[in-house]
C-alpha cells in the first residue's frame, strides 16, 4: 500500500469530520483510507495541466431571488423534531463558562 | 386483468373508465405489501391509514373532474431520502430515525398534485451510500427475483417494491447509479434524468452536484408519464433548469430508423460478466434490425470515473452531512461533556460504517494540503470525462452499454471489500459526473434467473431519445415477466 495513514492523520481527520472513532474503527479507517487513496492516485496518470476544474456539468447562470418569507411560522412543528426543546428554543449544551 | 399486474398508466386509465376504484387499487397493493414485506422488506414506513384516506380524497377529485392526468389515483412508493410532510423520513439512518419533516420535496408535491396516493417510504442504503441496500440501519431488502440476492442500491427498496408489485411505481434518487443499477437488478425500468430536470428541493443531499431524482417503474410508457409529472423548474432549487422538451410521452414512438447508437468498447472489456455482455449486445442487435445505426467506438477515460467520483462524492457528502449535529433534529447521544463531545458522539453513534468511511475520506480530500492534489484534480478529470462524452455525442444520439458488470450479487458478498463494491458502479458513475440522462431497461435473464439491464445514455436534455429507443426495444422484446409468475 503506497499511502500509509498515520495515527495523527486519522486523529486530525476525525476532528474535521466531527467523528469519534473507537480504536478498532481507527485501525479500519487507516486501512480503508489508505487503499482508497491508492486507488484515487490513479488520477495522477492523467495530464490535467491547463484543464479548469469543473463544478457544474453544463453552463448555468447564477440564480438570484428576493429573500422574502413565503412559508408560515412552523416553530412548533419544527421543534417537535429537536432532541431538546425549552420555551420555544433548541436546548444545547453549555458552550462557554 | 389483475390490478397488481397493471402498469401505472394502465391503472390510471382503468380508474378513469370506472373499471377500478382508487380504493380498490390501494387496498390491493396494501394487501400485497402485507403479504410480501416479511420476505422482501422494501419499506421503512408503510402509511396504511394515510394511503386509504388519500385514496378516498383522490377518487372524489377524479369523480368531480378535478384530476384527470395519466397517473391520477395510482399508488406510489417514495425513497426514504425524500422529505414527506408529516411522514417519517429516515434516509435509512439511525441519525434520522425519528425525523418527521414539516414539508414535502418538490418531486413528491408534483406527484401529489397529479393525484398520487403515497403508500410509504422505501428502504435504501444509508444516506444513499452503497450499491446493495445492505447499509440501511433498518435491515436489508431482498431481491424479489431471488431473495438470497440483493436488490441493488441505493434505491433498492424502490426497485424491489416495483418488482414485487408492492407499488405501481416508485421514486428513487441516483448519485452514481442508484436508480439504474437496482432497476437492472430487479428487472424494472429506471431513469436518471439530466441534472437539473427534477428539483432536488427536499431531497436529503448526498453529493449535491451529482444527485438527481427519477422514476422506477414497470415499463417505458410509465417512465415517460412519470417524467412529465416530476420534471419542473423550481425556484427553491437553484440548480433546477428552465424546462424544455418535457413532452416525454410524445417520444413513445416505435421507430429507431436512423438513430445513431454508439457502443463504447471500453464498456465491454475485462470484468464484464459474459452473460450480461451477450444479453446487452443481443439487445443492440434488435435495435439494429429495427433500423438504428449501431457501431462501436472508444469512449476513453472510463477507468478514471470511479476514483474521480468517489473523491467528489465523498467531499460533498462530508460537507452535506455536517448538518447532522444532534441539535435541530435527529439522534442525540445520551451522555456527553460539552458541545463538541455531544456533536462527535451523536454523529459517531448515529452514522453507520459506510457513511463514516465516506465522511472521513471527504474531510481528508478537502483538508488543507490535500485539496489541490485530490479534490481539484478530480474536478479536472470530471472536465475531461465530460469532454469525452461531448465528443461522443457529436457522432451518436444514444450510447448503449450494460448497467452493471454483473447481475445481483448474493446478500453479504459485497460489503467486505469497498473498492470491489465501488467497481460495480463503473458504467453508471460517469453519467452523473457529466450530468447526463441514463435509462435502464431489462434485456434478459442470466442462468440463475436474475434480470440483466441495458443502459442507454443520452446528451443533456435528450431524455426523449432514450425513451424512444427504449420503447422501440421494449416493444420488440415483449413482456418481461419471470418464468414462474408470482402468485398474488
Amino acid at each position: 500500500m503506497a499511502n500509509i495513514i498515520s495515527d495523527e492523520t486519522i486523529e486530525y481527520v476525525g476532528i474535521l469530520a466531527k467523528l469519534e472513532l473507537s480504536p478498532e474503527e481507527k485501525e479500519q479507517a487507516k486501512k480503508d483510507m489508505g487503499s482508497m487513496l491508492d486507488y484515487i492516485d490513479k488520477l495522477g496518470e492523467l495530464d490535467t495541466e491547463g484543464v479548469e476544474p469543473m463544478s457544474h456539468a453544463f453552463p448555468v447562470k447564477n440564480v438570484f431571488r428576493e429573500d422574502v418569507v413565503t412559508n408560515q411560522d412552523m416553530r412548533e412543528e419544527i421543534l417537535k423534531n429537536a432532541p431538546g426543546e425549552k420555551d420555544g428554543m433548541f436546548v444545547v449544551p453549555r458552550t462557554f463558562e | 386483468m389483475n390490478i397488481l399486474e397493471m402498469t401505472a398508466v394502465e391503472l390510471a386509465a382503468a380508474i378513469k373508465n370506472k373499471e377500478v376504484t382508487v380504493m380498490e387499487a390501494t387496498e390491493a397493493v396494501l394487501k400485497q405489501i402485507e403479504k410480501k414485506e416479511d420476505e422482501f422488506h422494501c419499506y421503512v414506513t408503510v402509511d396504511r391509514q394515510g394511503a386509504l384516506a388519500r385514496a378516498e380524497e383522490v377518487q372524489k377529485k377524479i369523480d368531480q373532474g378535478e384530476l384527470s392526468g395519466p397517473l391520477a389515483g395510482v399508488p406510489v412508493a417514495i425513497k426514504d431520502n425524500m422529505c414527506t410532510e408529516g411522514m417519517l423520513t429516515t434516509c435509512s439512518s439511525r441519525i434520522l430515525g425519528n425525523f418527521v419533516p414539516t414539508f414535502s420535496s418538490e418531486a413528491v408535491l408534483n406527484l401529489q398534485n397529479a393525484g398520487a396516493v403515497i403508500l410509504g417510504k422505501t428502504n435504501m442504503d444509508e444516506f444513499a451510500m452503497g450499491s446493495t441496500t445492505e447499509t440501511s440501519a433498518f435491515g436489508v431488502t431482498r431481491n424479489p427475483w431471488n431473495s438470497e440476492h440483493v436488490p441493488g442500491g441505493s434505491s433498492g427498496g424502490s426497485a424491489a417494491a416495483v418488482a414485487a408489485q408492492e407499488c405501481f411505481y416508485a421514486l428513487g434518487s441516483d448519485t452514481g447509479g442508484s436508480i439504474r443499477q437496482p432497476a437492472s437488478f430487479c428487472g424494472v425500468v429506471g431513469l436518471k434524468p439530466t441534472y437539473g430536470r427534477v428539483s432536488r428541493y427536499g431531497l436529503i443531499a448526498y453529493g449535491s452536484s451529482l444527485d438527481q431524482i427519477g422514476p422506477l417503474c414497470k415499463d417505458v410508457t410509465d417512465c415517460a408519464a412519470i417524467m412529465e409529472v416530476i420534471a419542473s423548474h423550481d425556484k427553491k432549487d437553484s440548480t433546477s433548469v428552465e424546462q424544455q422538451d418535457t413532452d416525454f410521452t410524445t417520444a413513445l414512438v416505435e421507430d429507431v430508423k436512423g438513430m445513431r447508437i454508439g457502443i463504447p468498447r471500453d464498456y465491454f472489456g475485462e470484468g464484464l460478466d459474459p452473460e450480461v455482455k451477450s444479453a446487452v449486445l443481443k439487445a443492440a442487435e434488435v435495435l439494429k434490425e429495427k433500423g438504428a445505426l449501431v457501431e462501436e467506438f472508444d469512449l476513453s477515460l472510463v477507468e478514471y470515473a470511479i476514483p474521480a467520483y468517489y473523491t467528489i462524492a465523498a467531499a460533498e457528502a462530508s460537507s452535506n452531512l455536517e448538518r447532522f449535529d444532534g441539535i435541530k433534529y435527529g439522534y442525540r447521544t445520551e451522555e456527553y461533556e460539552g458541545l463538541h463531545n455531544m456533536y462527535k458522539k451523536s454523529r459517531s453513534e448515529g452514522f453507520g460504517a459506510e457513511v463514516k468511511r465516506r465522511i472521513m475520506l471527504g474531510s481528508f480530500v478537502l483538508s488543507s494540503g490535500y485539496y489541490d492534489a485530490y479534490y481539484l484534480k478530480a474536478l479536472r478529470v470530471k472536465a475531461l470525462i465530460k469532454k469525452a462524452f461531448d465528443q461522443a455525442f457529436e457522432k451518436y444520439d444514444v450510447i448503449l452499454g450494460p448497467v452493471a458488470p454483473t447481475t445481483a450479487p448474493k446478500l453479504g458478498e459485497s460489503l467486505s471489500d469497498p473498492i470491489k463494491m465501488y467497481l460495480g458502479d463503473i458504467y453508471t458513475i460517469s453519467v452523473n459526473l457529466a450530468g447526463l440522462p441514463g435509462l435502464s431497461v431489462p434485456c434478459g435473464l442470466d442462468q440463475k434467473g436474475l434480470p440483466i439491464g441495458m443502459q442507454l445514455i443520452g446528451d443533456c436534455f435528450q431524455e426523449k431519445k432514450l425513451i424512444q429507443t427504449a420503447y422501440t426495444y421494449e416493444k420488440a422484446r415483449g413482456a418481461f415477466v419471470r418464468k414462474e409468475e408470482q402468485n398474488v
